[in-house]
């Protein structure tokens, strides 16, 4: 096995036992990004003396007789977080040139660790898209298959992590942005509880609905980023008090009297029947564990997609009233006066996709369609947040496909919007519910393409998923494997 | 539910996005076909269900009002897209 596909244990015991510095191990992945983003265009930014500079002194922590589970190991930030000193685009011509002025509270805390950031990936411009085709960088590119899209929003974290080229990133998830990417790149992503990972320093786009998160290539890899990056922070408002949690502990817990439950509503039309049958698999190596499986109901989960895209714009067009052409945006040219300096830079500043979102938001907000848009759809919400607690009032977990299909061809799903929304089915209902989730690769296709099983918790059950998925990669090899690449290959 | 060119001017003008001319025939085909998706919510029952605006039931936490933040203006300035003394740069609003 070479280096670029250690866990971050192996990475860790390598350093501990000097078969590496940091600053080695920093060297061959910036090396392996150079000859392998050009093809999958995963990184925007490529931080490298920044990265051996913090390499330098991870490594001088160590030989200072310090040591940790992060310490050292390279990894790359979602250009959703600020970064002081390095610039945060959110995939958006909008911000193409803006440097942060200070670092997001995730950043700031993985850095204390001794982790080495190597750059920002690439993503959906401000987190809305589904495909990593929105982002003004162009799209990224799926490593599996390169003529596929690795899913998005946070696909460059994905497809960098399926690559090899770091070990863990973050990503965040609003509708299904962290799940849905790692499901097509074949790699494992949570998204916490609400209110567990600080908001502070990411870049909104629905403030009720995002959640940062770590994705890797296994469960244990994601309990070692969470142990640092949920907390406290008195800087969110909606941090919680009690985000903060040893993940590790409970992660060999066996899965005997698991009760997990499978909702008839993520096995309807629409469904691919390799994914439906890789999951159906997946559930039965749950059950082979001595997990105890029951059909169950989430009868308002078909109404989540709609219920979002009235509320994830609303909110949406609300957070990105601050970029104006005025203070650290994108600027229009000889603007006729302050209102045509406001249009027009936003008209050139946002893509299409954003563009769109924020006029739905501000169409259901205006006068006269509040109540008729906005209002029923909270009041669905609550709906769809009292399905999964009378369903976790009978099971601990619930199981079944991340995404409808595998990883679609670029360009597949561009002409109509609504198509693409519609790979976010079954992911969305978690973030109105604001319970953690997380995917697991459980199979392939006969085209080769990975296939992903999502795992659903009640509040504040992130420790139970991830020991779910720890056991069921302790008995599979699915998240093993690693697609081949050359350099150059495109 | 039409989505008529007139909305879309609107709802643009609300948004402060320029949309050009052109362009609103598109967009008021794209909006439509959201709308039509968003609008089986009308359909269910949602009588005495109360509104949900965030998954936690947490108050807005207080915590004592000390100095964190220390003057910061050249940093926060330094990606204005155009600034003079210390000061964002705008067209002319009073003539």
């Amino acid at each position: 096995m070479e280096l670029h596909e250690f866990s971050l244990r192996e990475l860790r015991q390598g350093l501990q036992e000097r078969d590496f510095s940091s600053v080695e191990l920093t060297t061959t992945l910036l090396k392996r990004i150079s000859a392998l983003n050009p093809a999958l265009n995963a990184f925007v930014t490529v931080t490298e003396s920044k990265a051996l500079a913090a390499a330098a002194a991870a490594d001088a922590r160590r030989a200072a007789g310090e040591d940790g589970p992060l310490l050292g190991i390279p990894m790359a930030h979602k250009d959703i977080f600020c970064t002081a000193g390095v610039r945060t685009t959110c995939g958006s011509k909008m911000l193409e040139h803006f440097v942060a002025p200070y670092n997001a509270t995730v950043v700031e805390r993985l850095a204390a660790e001794g982790m080495v950031m190597l750059g920002k990936l690439n993503m959906d411009e401000f987190a809305m898209g589904s495909s990593n085709e929105t982002s003004y960088f162009g799209p990224v590119r799926n490593p599996w298959h390169t003529g596929m899209v690795p899913g998005g929003s946070s696909g460059g974290s994905a497809a960098a992590v399926a690559a090899g080229l770091i070990p863990v990133a973050t990503g965040t998830d609003t509708g299904g942005s962290i799940r849905q990417p790692a499901a097509l790149c074949g790699i494992t992503g949570i998204k916490p509880t609400y209110g567990r990972v600080s908001r502070y320093g990411m870049i909104a786009f629905a403030s009720s609905l995002d959640q940062g998160g770590p994705m890797a290539r296994n469960a244990e890899d994601c309990a070692l980023m969470l142990n640092v990056m949920a907390a406290h922070d008195p800087r969110d408002s909606t941090s919680h008090p009690a985000a903060a949690s040893d993940f590790l502990r409970g992660l060999d817990r066996p899965l005997q009297g698991l009760r997990v439950g499978v909702p008839e509503e993520f096995f309807g039309a629409g469904l691919d029947p390799e994914v439906a049958a890789a999951v159906q698999a997946g559930i039965a190596e749950l059950a082979r564990q001595g997990a105890a499986v029951q059909s169950i109901r989430l009868p308002n989960n078909p109404h989540a997609v709609s219920t979002y895209y009235v509320l994830a714009p609303a909110e949406a067009s609300s957070n990105l009233a601050r970029f104006d052409g005025v203070r650290y945006t994108h600027r229009a040219a000889n603007p006729a006066d302050l209102t045509d300096l406001y249009q027009q830079s936003r008209y050139e500043g946002f893509g299409a996709e954003v563009r769109r979102r924020i006029l739905v938001g501000t169409y259901v907000l205006s006068a006269g369609y509040y109540d008729a848009y906005y209002r029923k759809a909270q009041q669905v919400r609550s709906l769809i947040r009292e399905d999964f607690r009378r369903a976790f009032a009978e099971v601990d977990v619930i199981v079944g496909p991340t995404t409808p299909t595998p990883a679609f061809p670029l360009g597949a799903k561009n002409a109509d919007p609504v198509a693409m929304y519609l790979a976010d089915i079954y992911t969305i209902a978690v973030n109105l519910a604001g319970i953690p989730a997380l995917s697991v690769p459980c199979g392939f296709t006969a085209a080769g393409l990975p296939v992903g099983m999502q795992l659903m918790g009640d509040y504040f059950a992130d420790d139970l998923l991830l020991n779910v998925a720890h056991r069921y990669q302790q008995e599979t090899q699915w998240h093993r494997a690693r697609p081949s690449l050359q350099a150059g290959e495109a | 539910m039409a989505f008529d060119h007139d909305t879309v001017r609107r709802t643009a003008h609300l948004a402060r996005i320029a949309l050009p001319q052109t362009e609103i025939p598109a967009v008021a085909d794209q909006l439509e076909r959201i709308m039509a998706l968003v609008e089986e919510l009308r359909a269910i029952d949602t009588k005495g269900v109360p509104t949900m605006a965030h998954p936690l039931d947490l108050d807005q936490p207080l915590r004592p009002d000390t100095v964190g933040n220390h003057d910061q203006r050249e940093v926060l300035m330094a990606s204005a897209p155009a600034a003079e003394h210390g000061l964002f740069l705008v067209p002319k609003v009073i003539e």
